[in-house]
C-alpha cells in the first residue's frame, strides 16, 4: 500500500449499513428500548436473534474457515454506527467484536469450536472484565485458577446478561493470565441497575467452576489485550453513531421550534454551537474510521499504529459524544429533560461509553507511552 | 488506491534521471516537474498535471522528496499555490492558464490577495474598489488592506466593483492585477509581532487589460468564493505527516526539556496532541472526499479547528517555557519574504497565531458558513439584501 488508506465509506460498507438500518428501523422501536429501564428486556433477545438470522452480524468478524463471513473491522464499525444511532440494546460489541477477537487470538481447539458456534448464531459470548477496562488494563487478576476450577468475582461486566458462554481471563499464579471458557449457567450473574440500561452491567461470580482452557498464559494475555484494543477502536464508531443522531435531531428541532417570532435555529448563538458540534462529529468520523482501518480484525493482531489509533479515537470520541449529547439536551430546552424524549438514552449511553474500554484519561496515559511524550519525573 | 499507475512511475523516474536534484537548480527542477505533469497530477495536461485522480499526489510527492527533490515553498507563495492556481485553473482562459500556472508552481512569481478593504472585511461582498471599463481594458481605483506579501508579489488576485447599481454580490468582477503596474502603491502595515507581513495597497488609475479578467463581468463573487474555499482547505486541510506544524514544535520541546515538565501541562499537551492528530485525519478524509471536485464549505470546519489548536498550542508552549518564553527575538520592523507560522521563537508563534482565527475568514464567519451551508440552518437577517450597492449605508 503506497497511499493513505481511505477514510471514506466503501460501497460494500454502504450496503451493509443500509441493511442494518432497515432492520433496526423496523424492529428496534423506542418503546422497546425504553423498556430496558423498566425491567422489560423483551426487545433484546428477539432483536439480537433477528440481526443474526437475517444479517449474520455474529458471523461478521469470524473468518470463513470457521463458517463466518470474514468481514473487516471497518465493516463492524459501520454496524456499530447504526447500532449507536438507535441505542440498540444488543450484545454486538461485547460478543461479535470483543469476544470474537479474544477467540481469534486463542490457540486451543475449543476456541475454534466457539467461533463456529458464533458464526452460526448459536452462541453469544462476553469477555469477563469490567466494562471500564481499557487496552492497558491488568485484566484477569480477580479470577484464580485452582485445580482446573475458576474462583473469583468481577464487577460491572457488560454483555454477561446476554451471554451463554463467558470468556474468563484468569490468573494461575502471579500475573500470568490465561483465557478460559465457562458456561454462563454455572456462574452467578447478578444484574446491576446501570446508568445505561441499554448495555446493562452485571456482577459475575465464579464459585469454583470448571471450564475449558482457550489460551495459556502468554497467549491469554495477548488475546485479552487484542480484544480490549479492538473494543476501544470500534467503540468510537458507536460513539459516532450516537453523536450523529443527536446532531441531526437537534438540527431538525431548531429549524422547527419558534421563539421570539423566529425559529431558534436562526439565532447565531445557536447556529454557532451547532456548527461546532458538526466540526466535532466530522472529527469523530475521521478518528473512528482511522481506528477501524488500523485495527487488524480477523486478519491478525495489534500493531503499534492500531494502538495509537485506538487511543486517539477513544481519547477524542469518548468526550466528544458526551459533549454532543449534552448540547443536544440543552438546545432542546425542557423537552430535552423528559423521559419521553429519547435524548436521555443517548446521553446515558454516551456517558457510559466514555468510561468503557478505558477513560479518555487512561488513553492519554497510553498515548504518552506510545508516542513518547512522558510525564514529568 | 494502492499502486501508482506505471506511467506515473515512469514519469517520476524520467524526471529524476534527466534532472538530478543534486545538480539541478531549484526553479529549473520545479519547472521540469511541472512540464512532466507531476506538479498537480489532478490538473489537466499542460497545466502541470495529467488529469489523474488526486489520490496519487501524496505518493508522487513522497517519491520525489525521498530522492532529494526541492519542494515549492508554501510559506513564500501560499496565495499563489493554494488560492490563485486552483482559481485560475477553474475560471481562467486557456491563455491565462498557460501564462500563470507554471511560474506560480516554480515560485518565480509570488502572488498576493487584494480582497479586504477598510470597509469590507467579513462583509467581503461590500468591496468599494472600482473598476471602470475603458476601451480594451479597465481602470481601477481604490484601497485594499491587510494584503499579505504584497511587497513580494508580482501578481495579485483582485476583487473590484464593476457595477454599483445592482445588489452587492452581483456587481463584482475578479481580475489578475499586475503589481508592477503604474498607480500601485504598497505601504507596510506593522503587525503585533513587530513585522510587517501585510500591507495596505492603494490603486490609483491602475490599468488592467481585459484579458486579465478572471471569469465573467459581474461573476466576481462566484470566483472569489472558489478562492476562499480553496484558501480554507489550504490552511486547515494540509496533507501532513503526524506531528507536523505546531504540535510538532510543542512535542519536540516537551521531549527535549524534561526539566520544564509539569503534570498540568502534560495533561493539556496530550489533549492537544490528540486533537491535532484528529484534525490531521479529518484533513486527510476531506481531501479524499474532494479528490475530484472543488472544495465546498467543508474546509471552513477544518479551519476553525486549525486556528483554535494553533492558538492553544502556542499559548501552551509559552507556559511550558516559563520565563524563557518571555525572551522575544527582536522587534524591529521587517518586511518578511515569507509567512512562517511555526517559525522564529515561541513568543512570535504565540502572537502570530492570533491572526489564524481572523485571516481567511474569521472563526465566527466560518461557523455561520457551516451552520447555513452544511447544516441548512436559516440565514442571518440581511437588511442589505436586494439593495443596490450604491444605496447601502456605509
Ligand atoms: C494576518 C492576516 C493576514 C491577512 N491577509 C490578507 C490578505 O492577504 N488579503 C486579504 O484580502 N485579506 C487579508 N486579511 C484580512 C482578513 O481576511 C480580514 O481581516 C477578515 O476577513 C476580517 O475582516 P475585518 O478585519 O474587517 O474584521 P470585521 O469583519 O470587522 O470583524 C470584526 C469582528 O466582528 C466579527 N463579525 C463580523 N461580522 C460578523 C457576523 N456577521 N457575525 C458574527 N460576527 C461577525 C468578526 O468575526 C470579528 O470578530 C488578513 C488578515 C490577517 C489578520
Amino acid at each position: 500500500m503506497s497511499n493513505e488508506p481511505t477514510l471514506l465509506y466503501t460501497d460494500v460498507e454502504g450496503a451493509l449499513r443500509a441493511g442494518v438500518r432497515k432492520l433496526l428501523d423496523e424492529r428496534c422501536g423506542l418503546r422497546g428500548v425504553l423498556g430496558c429501564y423498566d425491567g422489560d428486556r423483551s426487545l433484546v433477545t428477539g432483536l439480537w436473534r433477528g440481526l443474526n438470522r437475517e444479517l449474520r452480524l455474529s458471523a461478521l468478524l469470524v473468518p470463513e474457515a470457521h463458517g463466518g463471513d470474514g468481514g473487516s473491522c471497518r465493516e463492524a464499525a459501520v454496524v456499530l454506527e447504526e447500532l449507536g444511532r438507535v441505542v440498540a440494546p444488543v450484545p454486538f460489541l461485547t460478543s461479535a467484536v470483543v469476544g470474537t477477537t479474544a477467540l481469534l487470538a486463542s490457540p486451543a481447539p475449543a476456541a475454534a469450536v466457539l467461533l463456529s458456534a458464533l458464526a452460526a448464531g448459536r452462541r453469544t459470548v462476553t469477555l469477563v472484565v469490567p466494562l471500564a477496562a481499557g487496552p492497558g488494563a491488568a485484566a484477569g487478576l480477580d479470577i484464580r485458577v485452582e485445580a482446573g476450577e475458576l474462583h473469583g468475582r468481577v464487577a460491572n461486566v457488560a454483555g454477561a446478561l446476554e451471554a451463554d458462554v463467558l470468556l474468563v481471563p484468569a490468573a494461575r499464579s502471579g500475573e500470568s493470565v490465561e483465557l478460559w471458557a465457562v458456561p454462563a449457567a454455572t456462574a452467578h450473574i447478578e444484574p446491576v441497575s446501570s446508568l445505561d440500561m441499554t448495555r446493562q452491567l452485571a456482577d459475575v461470580t465464579l464459585p469454583g467452576v470448571p471450564g475449558e482452557l482457550l489460551a495459556p498464559a502468554e497467549a491469554g494475555r495477548r488475546a485479552v489485550g487484542d480484544a480490549l484494543l479492538t473494543g476501544a477502536a470500534l467503540l468510537a464508531s458507536e460513539q459516532l453513531g450516537l453523536a450523529q443522531w443527536c446532531l441531526d435531531t437537534t438540527v431538525d428541532y431548531v429549524r422547527l421550534r419558534r421563539q421570539f417570532g423566529r425559529t431558534i435555529g436562526s439565532f447565531q448563538a445557536v447556529k454557532h454551537r451547532l456548527a461546532d458540534l458538526y466540526v466535532e462529529v466530522e472529527s469523530m468520523r475521521a478518528a473512528a474510521r482511522h481506528a477501524a482501518t488500523a485495527c487488524g480484525g480477523a486478519s491478525g493482531g495489534a500493531s503499534a499504529e492500531s494502538a495509537v489509533a485506538a487511543s486517539v479515537a477513544q481519547a477524542f470520541c469518548g468526550t466528544a459524544a458526551v459533549h454532543v449529547a449534552e448540547e443536544a439536551i440543552q438546545l432542546h430546552g425542557g423537552i430535552g429533560m423528559t423521559w419521553e424524549h429519547q435524548l436521555h438514552l443517548y446521553l446515558k449511553r454516551a456517558k457510559a461509553d466514555q468510561i468503557a474500554f478505558g477513560t479518555p484519561g487512561s488513553h492519554h496515559d497510553e498515548l504518552a507511552r506510545l508516542v513518547a511524550l512522558p510525564p514529568p519525573v | 488506491m494502492d499502486e501508482l499507475p506505471n506511467d506515473l512511475r515512469v514519469r517520476v523516474g524520467r524526471l529524476l534521471a534527466e534532472h538530478d536534484p543534486a545538480t539541478t537548480g531549484r526553479q529549473e527542477f520545479l519547472g521540469a516537474r511541472f512540464d512532466e505533469g507531476l506538479a498537480w497530477v489532478h490538473f489537466p495536461p499542460g497545466a502541470g498535471g495529467l488529469a489523474l485522480p488526486y489520490e496519487f499526489q501524496p505518493e508522487v510527492d513522497r517519491l520525489l522528496a525521498s530522492a532529494g527533490a526541492p519542494e515549492n515553498d508554501m510559506r513564500r507563495n501560499g496565495i499563489g499555490l493554494g488560492m490563485a492556481a486552483p482559481t485560475i485553473l477553474r475560471f481562467g482562459t486557456p491563455a491565462q492558464v498557460q501564462r500563470f500556472l507554471r511560474p506560480i508552481w516554480t515560485g518565480e512569481e509570488v502572488w498576493c490577495q487584494l480582497f479586504s478593504e477598510p470597509g469590507a472585511g467579513s462583509d467581503l461582498a461590500a468591496v468599494a474598489t472600482r473598476a471602470v471599463r475603458d476601451g480594451d481594458g479597465w481602470v481601477v481605483n481604490g484601497q485594499k488592506v491587510w494584503t499579505s506579501s504584497a511587497h513580494n508579489a508580482r501578481w495579485g488576485i483582485l476583487l473590484a466593483r464593476t457595477d454599483p447599481d445592482v445588489p452587492k454580490h452581483q456587481g463584482l468582477t475578479y481580475f489578475v492585477c499586475d503589481m508592477t503596474a503604474p498607480g500601485i502603491e504598497v505601504r507596510p502595515l506593522r503587525q503585533l509581532t513587530g513585522e510587517a507581513e501585510f500591507n495596505e495597497v492603494f490603486l490609483t488609475d491602475v490599468r488592467i487589460p481585459d484579458e486579465h479578467r478572471l471569469g465573467g463581468e459581474g461573476q466576481g463573487w462566484a470566483v472569489a468564493s472558489a478562492t476562499l474555499n480553496n484558501e480554507r482547505v489550504a490552511i486547515g486541510g494540509r496533507a501532513d505527516a503526524r506531528e507536523s506544524g505546531m504540535i510538532g514544535v510543542a512535542a519536540r520541546t516537551w521531549r527535549e526539556r524534561p526539566d520544564l515538565r509539569t503534570a498540568e501541562l502534560h495533561g493539556k499537551l496530550l489533549r492537544l496532541w490528540v486533537e491535532s492528530e484528529v484534525l490531521r485525519l479529518a484533513g486527510a478524509r476531506l481531501r479524499q472526499k474532494l479528490a475530484a471536485g472543488q472544495p465546498g464549505p467543508e474546509g471552513a470546519a477544518l479551519k476553525v479547528t486549525f486556528a483554535r489548536l494553533a492558538q492553544q498550542l502556542t499559548g501552551w508552549e509559552l507556559e511550558l517555557l516559563g520565563a524563557e518564553g518571555l525572551r522575544y527575538g527582536e522587534w524591529p520592523m521587517v518586511r518578511p519574504s515569507s509567512v512562517d507560522l511555526t517559525g522564529r521563537d515561541a513568543g512570535y508563534r504565540y502572537l502570530r497565531a492570533r491572526g489564524n482565527s481572523i485571516e481567511g475568514g474569521t472563526s465566527e464567519i466560518l461557523r455561520t458558513i457551516v451552520a447555513e451551508r452544511i447544516l441548512g440552518l436559516p440565514a442571518e437577517p440581511r437588511p442589505d439584501k436586494g439593495v443596490p450597492w450604491k444605496d447601502l449605508a456605509r
